[in-house]
């Protein structure tokens, strides 16, 4: 396995288990009152931020163990990287489409930002997922 | 997205003929992964035109002898 895959998987485990922390925690708040009521702003914000450190650690962890493969990123990375984060990117257009559209609608700020979130944890598993395809697979080169 | 490369090569011949020149030699020297050897040896991935001169430069060879199209095998230059 590549070491440009086994930061794919790093950024899958990553998205999900922050996701899956912020949504537990939020979850488990909800009392008598509807779910747009409950605090979610601050746990929302050490999610997205632990997201990002436990990625760039798990990044420099992984390079120091790699040894010097680890450093390299050739040409057919650096093409599969684009066009992976190029597919990812479409969930994000569609995610700022739907923030628009709630926004436009009045919705509470709670779904607006909730739906702002799942863009980006979505966008991220797209992309990783289509880049570990394409290491496997063959890329995305076209004739 | 899966659809295979046209581009044919000998490169698994070659590395066999240079002593069984082993792919993390052959891509250390061209200065791409060795998982990409990999992919091109295989046929998933058809490197660029610099990458392929590097690669025919190791095996002291023309680049259709390492190289070539399925699609214009035989036909007049």
């Amino acid at each position: 396995m590549s070491f440009a895959e086994k930061r794919a998987w790093v950024m899958i485990v990553v998205s999900v288990g922050a996701y899956t922390i912020y949504v537990a925690t939020v979850l488990s708040r909800i009392g008598d009152g509807p779910l747009a009521d409950v605090a979610y702003a601050g746990t929302l914000l050490w999610t997205i931020g632990g997201a990002i450190v436990a990625a760039i650690v798990a990044n420099i962890v992984m390079a120091v163990a790699g040894g010097h493969c680890a450093e390299r990123a050739d040409e057919r990375d650096r093409e599969i990287d684009q066009v992976s984060e190029r597919i990812g990117q479409s969930i994000v257009v569609i995610g700022m489409i739907a923030a628009l559209v709630m926004a436009i609608a009045e919705l509470r700020h709670f779904w607006i930002a909730n739906a702002v979130y799942l863009a980006f944890v979505l966008s991220s598993l797209l992309s990783s997922f289509a880049k570990i395809a394409a290491y496997r697979k063959g890329g995305f080169q076209t004739w | 997205m899966v659809r295979p490369t046209q581009v044919t090569n000998a490169i698994r011949a070659l590395r066999f003929a240079h002593d069984e020149m082993p792919q993390t030699e052959l891509a250390d020297r061209v200065g791409v992964t060795r998982q990409t050897i990999i992919a091109t040896e295989q046929g998933r991935y058809s490197p660029s035109l610099e990458t392929a001169f590097r690669i025919t430069r190791m095996f002291r060879a023309g680049l259709e002898d390492v190289f070539r199209h399925l699609d214009i095998e035989g036909d007049p230059l």
